[in-house]
């Protein structure tokens, strides 16, 4: 027995050995030489899911032989598998906390950074509107069930901005984030679980771009946010520096940029914007 | 003394003690796996240094979730126990129409993607679920508390247990508690004194699977009972909010689930290990 251990030890260690000596290559992406196409990875926001496989479809036409390969996910989780060294062309975030995650990894350099749409906060409830709530206020009324998201995910970020701008009006008034927040029962881990939770009925309201609610507006109520109380979340867009389709992605960048891209988000409840470099 | 299936489990284990020695060609064949399995787990330990290890471990949110997982963990082992034994023992002795199809409907938790699980619960238990629609008008909210948390774990970690329970009843000898039945011994004592004790490795192995994948439990679990700090975020679902918000959490909850579950898995496998030699001698 004593023996099978030390073989085992030596073994390891040498394997370990030459994994750390081997060199460190992560190809970002692969071109078929024989098929002739070639692939997109792109990290998106989860609530981009929809309005990014509409814009992929499009940018393909226009792109034949492109394979676009989409990883949807709370920006955050993709900002850390960025920082962590996953192959990806493009970065989509759904706020600017998370593209600076990457940014501070270095596998994105500033200057590529554009704002390419911009997104509002809605309350939705299940169409039958189980509580019964009207107005804002009505979120604070004692034994109700709100899903947020989780705060590290963008979309639970700008809720609680909402949620402190209230605190500070005087329509809505002092107390009204923290009895908002008791009634919360579940932090999820993005807008469509979120989103799903309120669908189902199972909880009574939630907070979600209005992108999302725009998804399945025929199975919710919404209850709509001021512009003064409620936060504008900014998506910027960058190809990430050691892409081996760099220009490639720039292409991608610039369509959903340009006309058409903007159309197809203004049609999923995004706000259009002007570019603006970062 | 009668040979028992476990002696036989012993015996075989001692004629194999002459081809302990492993040989250095299978040993080569055995390390790719043993290497892809472990080395993961040791990154895991890498990357999580002693001192934000110890400045972790404090923090509420890891301690919340430790004490939540060990909990609903607990009893989730214990409602699997109290419930699984009867249907283990029924499959075991028993031979009836229906009997496959059960069998087969027990293995089906196992396999399943934990998300479908977590939904099929919540369409079951949730306020507008099958059986939940009535819970709510009696007042009972199950959805999103530890209850959730509890039956997300027994919904998918049982059947392990079952499953193990099942075998261990089926290979116990008939002809001892036949024997005892003969003595004059009842039923419950047949049970007690030869049934459990001679199932029991069977029974103990598949306890702790149960537990040990009761701890790891995530889709299910953020999808029925969602994620609230104290109340259904279990180590799992703080790992994986934790990869967002702070990776080193995430790490420390990590390397906590690990050594738990390896301290566990450790002592139960040579508990047996020495029941079966200890026989044997």
């Amino acid at each position: 027995m004593l023996k099978l251990c030390g073989y085992l030890l030596i073994i390891i260690t040498i394997s370990l050995l030459l994994v750390s000596c081997a060199p460190v290559s992560a190809p970002s992406t692969q071109t078929d030489e024989n098929a002739g196409t070639t692939t997109l990875v792109v990290f998106a926001a989860a609530s981009l899911t929809n309005v990014f496989d509409e814009i992929g479809a499009t940018f393909r036409t226009a792109h034949p032989g492109v394979e676009i390969v989409y990883n949807f996910a709370g920006s955050n989780q993709l900002a850390t598998q960025i920082a962590e060294g996953a192959p990806a062309d493009l970065f989509a975030s759904a706020n600017e906390a998370q593209m600076a995650v990457a940014l501070e990894s270095g596998r994105i350099h500033a200057d590529a950074e554009r704002t390419f749409a911009h997104n509002r906060l809605v309350v939705v409830l299940p169409t039958d509107n189980p509580a019964g709530l009207i107005g804002l206020d009505d979120l604070r009324q004692p034994g109700l069930k709100i899903v947020l998201a989780a705060a590290d995910v963008p979309v639970g970020q700008y809720a609680l901005g909402f949620l402190d701008r209230a605190e500070a009006d005087s329509s809505l008034g002092a107390g009204y984030k923290e009895a908002v927040l008791a009634n919360v029962v579940s932090y999820e881990t993005n807008v469509r679980a979120v989103l799903s939770k309120v669908v189902l009925g199972e909880a009574d309201a939630g907070i979600v771009y209005t992108s999302d609610a725009a998804v399945q507006s025929d199975q919710l109520q919404q209850i709509v946010i001021p512009d003064a109380l409620n936060a504008i979340a900014s998506y910027p867009i960058a190809p990430l520096a050691d892409s081996q389709q760099t220009e490639l992605a720039q292409q991608f960048v610039d369509f959903v940029l340009g006309p058409d891209g903007q159309t197809v988000l203004a049609a999923y409840g995004f706000a259009p914007t002007s570019g603006e470099e970062q | 003394m009668a040979l028992t299936p476990s002696d036989e489990t012993a015996h075989l284990e001692a004629s194999a003690v002459g081809q302990r020695r492993a040989t250095p060609w299978l040993l080569l064949l055995a390390l790719p796996i043993l290497f892809f399995l472990s080395l993961p787990l040791l990154a895991l330990f890498l990357r999580s240094p002693l001192h934000q290890l110890a400045t972790n471990l404090v923090r509420p949110e890891v301690v919340q979730a430790v004490q939540l997982s060990l909990t609903t963990g607990a009893l989730s082992t214990l409602v699997t126990l109290g419930f699984g034994t009867p249907l283990a023992y029924l499959l075991a002795r028993h031979r009836f129409r229906g009997r496959a199809l059960m069998d087969t409907l027990i293995d089906l938790p196992m396999i399943l993607p934990p998300a479908v699980a977590g939904l099929a619960l919540l369409i079951t238990f949730g306020r507008r679920g099958l059986l939940g629609a009535y819970l709510d008008d009696l007042g009972v909210s199950i959805a999103f508390t530890p209850a959730a948390v509890v039956m997300a774990q027994v919904f998918v970690a049982s059947p392990f247990y079952i499953k193990s329970a099942i075998s261990g009843f089926g290979s116990v000898d008939r002809d001892l508690e036949q024997a005892a039945a003969i003595d004059g011994a009842n039923a419950w004592r047949i049970l007690q004194h030869i049934t459990i004790p001679l199932a029991w490795p069977a029974l103990l192995g598949g306890i702790v699977m149960t537990w040990a994948r009761a701890l790891g439990e995530f889709g299910a679990t953020i999808i029925f009972a969602g994620n609230f700090p104290g109340r259904t975020q279990t180590m799992p679902l703080a790992i994986y909010i934790g990869l967002e918000l702070d990776l080193t959490i995430a790490l420390t909850l990590s390397t906590i689930m690990l050594s738990i579950s390896f301290l566990v898995l450790f002592v139960v496998k040579r508990v047996l290990h020495q029941r079966v030699t200890n026989r044997w001698q």
